[in-house]
């Protein structure tokens, strides 16, 4: 053995792979129904079988074909569907790898020497169930439930919401919140009442003007957004896309704004500006609906196309004449709100500038602005109620992040962290299909609360690093492998899609579903759990809703016709209560007043990067789901690594070529712990640099993926918390390039 | 009867869903396709421009791989499809050489592949797997002999280019522009 | 700047990122059919002049290792064929547009005639010789009253294999370097050049090997000619022609071509032989060895340069 060891520390899945036939029998309980008593999965006998895709949170409805030895093909989108319209993305298309992907988790495995060892050994799921709820029960008794919770992405994060709730905790969060898209909810919901949702309530299929900020549609795969967009380019409709990055929306936009970056809130500002000023703003509309205008023109006197020239480097005839496009247009335009919008910290106030001048172009609730979506309403399953937690996270953050409307992963990983100011740490994790090491910014922050935890239990079907730091591991089977909640989509008409297995369970794997429903009986929870197959309880909630498993077998989609035709509700100017404090559009947010916050969004600047740094700039790429899908043989095949994007301007500068290896180091001196692939291109500024994130992985045991390209959250160690909602502002970053690795620590 | 593709560079975003639906359609080795992504930029920063192409067999009509084609495993098949029956095969490689577009192979299994169309599903009068998935729409096939085909028009009215028609292929592969 | 790249990660083994479909085996196949053809060339010609006694070497020695030299390069072509068993595929089909169909069925001509060929010399070689069989002895009698039929054969098949290892690379207009009509030429001029040079080293009668240095120069005059024209051709044709020729005009294959093709297998030995036939002291085999060196190298570097050159990215 060599006497160097990884920077961090890395975990040997000992054994990891030698057991994977052994498929016990418990895993075919679901056929043991007495509605559904089958002895073959439905893929056996028919040609197709339906499915909504679990590769991103889009979650298409489509298709399993089997080839005729029964194995799965392809999957192909369900026409029927409003989220694809038939036409699965690259990563849906390729989602199939994610079941043939030979390096995932196979068995359960328990950690069997002390933290810091981090051997594993193989167990049953009996066994695992024991040791997670002997702990629990423990952590229940020595500082209460409300020490447990649940970090979870995807599907089945439901069942085990339950099951947690049912123990006692509400401490149930998703990083796609506070690290991703929680701002913009917290923004709209200020301004209208109502969050943008997802899939986003944006009616880009009918807009004329279509004005994208730092959002990458094309190169993220909103499948549906996507279609529309295009689609929108094809009629000729006005693009504007303003973005450091010549990304390919930026390609295909009538302007391109190249902003300097983190400056956008005064080009917002600005914008506000030239319509109230230059009188472009839809009046009647804001007469009828807004509250504040009078506030907001006095707010916004100064903030001149002139003034933003000077920060953002966009030219002030090219604010007029965008925001003139964009009057042109209203209110068929729409500022997008984005999603993944944590950058500076002040986020929510961007986004709240977002939902002004929408509501300035009286573009929400009309035609090709927003529309009005509906969701049907699933029946819940009947089960004693919850107990009530005495506490929950909120309580460790006293004053602050008061706007949120979810609770924060970010923050229940900082409530683990133990504090003196703090009563209530929180001492059990249950992560489920979410590599927190990659998706939390700041991962000594969180290899400090995990070190702090009594349990830590990973639900996935990859090994990730997160499961390297586990106690318990339990093997998740793929979406190809199982049933699952509806889905139940809130879009143009409401629909529901449903799951079914279209193959065997590869390994010893287990649903969501299963794990919650065993580990909730060792826990005594089993009068929540009243039924004992997932597809006897589907059946009963889709009879609810006057259809039935049988059906939705062949049909795969279910749409509901809206009860009212309100898509375009403010069509016509007719009068209309918002669920606001005022019952009008909030141009000036009461509420944010009440609680102590900007009710105005103003400019602040933020650090630029220091010489010789260049900022630090992170996005998708359309083949990719973050870290998750980088391993998937199919997709890792259209893209195996990750480049940093450089301006040929300071690649010159640095002696940089094409295609040559080279480590990035911020500006805390955090070294990527792989090398990335320089790409000179024009298509960056000169003052940032990009790189599409999910790659760099470094646990070993994804055998495609481990150390092929850099991890840029490895790189974000200075988080901008946004005060109203907690939001993680992740781009104030700044990396430099280094020609040789960081020195080995040696053990 | 001439089968051909319209590819659409305004709407297609490059995401390249088209290669691996046909990948799984077809069962092309990991490793290996029969059709990709081309992002091809000029300019310099501010002022650019991006063309985003989904490129494969141009399945042209003066095909050199046929004619570079010892044992006529290479032919031409019906519509002008240009195939590779693997059973006459010797795996020479000319056709590959005398490709420009580099657009065929040698399978794992030793025969010389590439793109057939999906001629399997056009038979059945459905698309090419890649044109049935494109999110964007931006791809089209169709009979370019018959006038009022959905392609032909949109040949006809749009301005479009082919790759490499100096080489004299003469490619069926039209880029709307 | 312009930036076309393939952003799909293809990364087709063989294919990407440069073509490399043809290894050793081509190249070694080509040098060894336009080798043969050139040894056949001399050994037809002079049989026709009546002139096989006075070389020998050239006429009757040297077409022994034919039968050898082209099943090796047979051997070659055979191991880089990816779907063997389908080899004879090649023998149901005619192909006159295909440049593999014809080398095919000019080996499957060439090979048995030079087998034959052969056997005509060996009882001129070899005069104690006992062929034990008498249908044998009445075998090589009988070929041996066609020598002259066979001779004017061979002296055409032997163009056209020599011309054939050019015309292969030339006939692929997907590879700029190698699509000029040159090719074909120089690739004959080469060979027969090759071929010449291997008589001068192993025949022991001056007079021949006089000669054959002699033609061995004028063929080396002869190639410098062709690869000037090559260069010219390439450099007042279109944008891709010019790109290949830049990669021996200071690209990645100018030190290869010019020292071991030019230098090492035209110039020097041209000049060696000038000082041989100058009665200056030169071991012959020096310059001998570099001609077929040379020969050799021209086939690996334009195979390997043509698959360099491309129309797109």
């Amino acid at each position: 053995m060599s006497k160097h060891v990884n920077r961090r520390e890395f975990i040997r899945l000992a054994g990891l792979g030698a057991a994977g036939l052994t498929v016990a029998n418990p895993i075919l309980d679901w056929a043991k129904g007495e509605i559904l008593t089958r002895d073959t999965l439905p893929g056996m006998y028919s040609k197709r079988t339906p499915t909504y895709c679990e590769v991103c949170f889009w979650k298409c409805a489509g298709w399993v074909h089997h080839n005729e030895k029964g194995e799965i093909w392809k999957i192909t989108g369900n026409a029927e569907d409003p989220h694809c319209n038939g036409r699965f993305c690259p990563r849906g298309t390729g989602g199939v790898g994610m079941y043939y992907d030979e390096d995932r988790l196979k068995t359960p495995l328990i950690r069997t020497e002390e933290r810091g060892k981090q051997v594993f050994r193989e167990a049953s799921w009996d066994e695992a169930f024991t040791y997670i709820a002997e702990k629990m029960e423990m952590i229940k008794e020595k500082w209460g439930p409300e020490c447990m919770a649940l970090f979870t992405h995807g599907s089945g994060g439901h069942y085990l919401g339950h099951m947690l709730q049912a123990y006692g905790s509400n401490n149930v969060a998703a990083p796609s919140y506070a690290q991703c898209r929680g701002p913009r909810e917290v923004g709209f919901i200020g301004t209208f009442g109502e969050g943008v949702g997802s899939p986003e309530r944006t009616d880009i299929r009918d807009s004329r003007c279509l004005v994208l900020i730092g959002s990458h549609i094309g190169e993220n795969m909103h499948n549906g957004q996507v279609q529309e967009f295009s689609e929108l380019v094809d009629k000729g409709g006005t693009v504007i896309t303003v973005d450091p990055r010549f990304s390919t929306a930026a390609s295909k936009s009538k302007y391109w704004l190249p902003i300097k970056p983190a400056t956008d809130m005064a080009l917002l500002l600005s914008w506000i500006h030239v319509l109230i000023y230059d009188e472009l703003y839809d009046k009647k509309y804001v007469e009828k609906y807004a509250y504040g205008f009078d506030e907001l023109k006095a707010h916004v006197k100064n903030f001149t196309p002139e003034w933003a020239y000077g920060i953002t480097t966009i030219k002030p005839h090219v604010i007029r004449e965008t925001a003139r496009e964009m009057a042109n247009a209203s209110p068929a335009v729409i500022i997008h709100p984005g999603r993944h919008v944590t950058w500076y910290g002040d986020d929510t106030q961007r986004l709240r500038a977002v939902a002004i001048l929408n509501a300035l172009l009286g573009s929400w609730g009309r035609r090709g602005g927003f529309y009005n979506p509906v969701k049907p309403t699933v029946p819940k399953v009947k089960h004693p109620p919850y107990p009530k937690p005495k506490r929950d996270w909120r309580e460790a953050f006293p004053d602050k992040y008061k706007l949120a409307g979810l609770a924060l992963a970010s923050g229940l990983c900082d409530a683990t962290v133990p504090n003196v100011e703090r009563d209530c740490a929180i001492k059990g994790w249950i992560v489920n299909g979410t590599n927190l090491i990659h998706t939390l910014p700041n991962q000594k922050n969180t290899l400090e609360a995990i070190q702090a935890l009594e349990l830590l239990v990973v639900i996935d079907t990859m090994p990730m690093e997160i499961t390297g730091y586990a106690d318990v591991i339990l093997p998740e089977c793929t979406y190809l492998e199982r049933y699952d909640d509806l889905r139940v989509s809130a879009h143009r008409e409401g629909s529901i899609a449903l799951r079914v297995p279209a193959a065997e369970k590869k390994y010893n794997t287990r649903s969501a579903w299963e794990m919650a429903r065993g580990l909730g009986i060792k826990l005594g929870l089993k009068d929540y759990f009243p039924f004992k197959t997932q597809a006897e309880e589907l059946d009963w909630q889709l009879e609810q809703m006057g259809s039935s498993l049988a059906e939705m077998e062949k049909i795969g989609v279910k749409k509901f016709a809206r009860p009212y035709d309100d898509l375009y509700p403010l069509e016509g100017l007719p009068d209309y209560e918002f669920w606001t404090n005022t019952g009008k559009i909030e141009l000036y947010a009461t509420q944010f007043a009440m609680e102590g916050y900007a009710p105005l969004p103003g400019y602040k600047a933020h650090e630029e990067p220091p010489y010789g740094f260049y900022r630090l700039i992170y996005g998708r790429a359309p083949m990719h789901t973050f870290s998750r899908t980088t391993n998937n043989p199919n997709l890792h095949d259209l893209m195996d690594e990750n480049t940093v994007w450089v301006n040929p301007k300071v690649a010159k500068e640095w002696g940089l070529k094409n295609g040559q290896a080279i480590w990035l180091e911020n500006q805390d001196g955090v070294i990527s712990s792989s090398s990335i692939k320089v790409r000179v291109t024009e298509r960056i500024r000169f003052d940032s640099v990009y790189m599409v994130h999910g790659f760099g992985h470094t646990n070993k045991k994804l055998t495609r993926s481990a150390g092929r390209g850099a991890s840029d959250a490895e790189l974000i160690t200075r988080v901008h918390v946004d005060p109203e909602m907690g939001g993680t502002g992740m781009r104030g970053n700044f990396v430099t390039f280094r020609f040789e690795p960081a020195e080995e620590v040696i053990a | 009867m001439r089968y051909a593709m319209a590819i659409d560079t305004r709407r297609c975003v490059g995401c390249s869903d088209c290669v691996v639906a046909c990948q799984t359609e077809n069962d092309v080795p990991v490793g290996y396709c029969r059709d990709w992504i081309v992002e091809s930029m000029s300019g310099t920063y501010p002022e650019l421009q991006l063309e985003i192409r989904s490129e494969r067999c141009n399945h042209c009509s003066d095909a050199p791989c046929v004619r570079a084609c010892p044992t006529q495993a290479s032919h031409v098949g019906k519509g002008g499809i240009v195939l590779v029956e693997e059973s006459e095969c010797i795996g020479c490689k000319a056709c590959i050489a005398s490709c420009p577009y580099d657009a065929r192979y040698v399978h794992p299994e030793g025969y010389v592949d590439k793109c057939t169309f999906c001629i399997h599903r056009v038979e059945k009068g459905q698309n090419p797997a890649c044109v049935d998935v494109c999110p964007t729409h931006a791809m089209i096939f169709g009979d370019m002999d018959d006038l009022n085909s959905d392609i032909a028009k949109l040949v006809a009215r749009r301005k479009w280019k082919t790759l490499i028609p100096e080489a004299g292929t003469k490619p069926n592969i039209y880029y709307l522009l | 700047m312009v930036e076309e790249i393939i952003t799909s990660g293809r990364m087709t083994p063989e294919v990407d990122p440069i073509l490399h479909i043809w290894g050793w085996e081509i190249p070694l196949y080509l040098f060894l059919g336009g080798f043969a053809a050139g040894i056949l060339f001399f050994s037809a010609l002079f049989t026709l002049q009546n002139k096989e006694n006075r070389y020998s070497m050239a006429v009757k020695a040297l077409p022994l290792a034919v039968p050898v030299l082209l099943a090796i390069g047979l051997g070659a072509l055979f191991l880089d064929l990816s779907h063997k068993l389908y080899f004879w595929q090649l023998y149901t089909n005619i192909r006159w547009e295909s440049p593999m169909s014809w080398g095919a069925w000019t080996l499957m001509l060439v090979t048995p005639l030079s087998i034959l060929w052969a056997a005509s010399w060996i009882e001129d070689l070899f005069p104690n010789l006992d062929l034990r069989y008498d249908w044998l002895k009445e075998a090589i009698r009988t070929i041996r009253q066609y020598q002259k039929p066979m001779a004017w054969a061979l002296i055409v098949l032997a163009v056209i294999l020599g011309m054939y290892t050019g015309i292969l690379l030339s006939a692929f207009n997907a590879r700029p370097f190698w699509n000029s009509a040159i090719m074909g030429p120089l690739f004959l001029t080469s060979g027969l050049s090759a071929a010449a040079a291997a008589i001068t080293l192993l025949t022991k009668e001056h007079a021949e090997r006089s000669l054959f240095t002699k033609i061995d120069l004028i063929l080396i005059a002869v190639e410098l000619f062709f690869i000037i024209h090559l260069f010219m051709g390439f450099l007042a044709s279109t944008q891709v022609h010019i790109q290949a020729a830049e990669m021996f005009l200071g690209g990645e294959f100018t030190v290869p071509f010019w020292v071991w093709v030019v230098g090492i297998g035209l110039a020097i030995p041209a000049l060696l032989e000038i000082l041989e036939l100058r009665k200056r002291f030169v071991p012959t085999y020096v310059p001998a060895l570099m001609v077929i060196a040379g020969s050799l190298m021209l086939r690996f570097i334009v195979v390997e340069a043509g698959q360099a050159s491309r129309w797109l990215y």
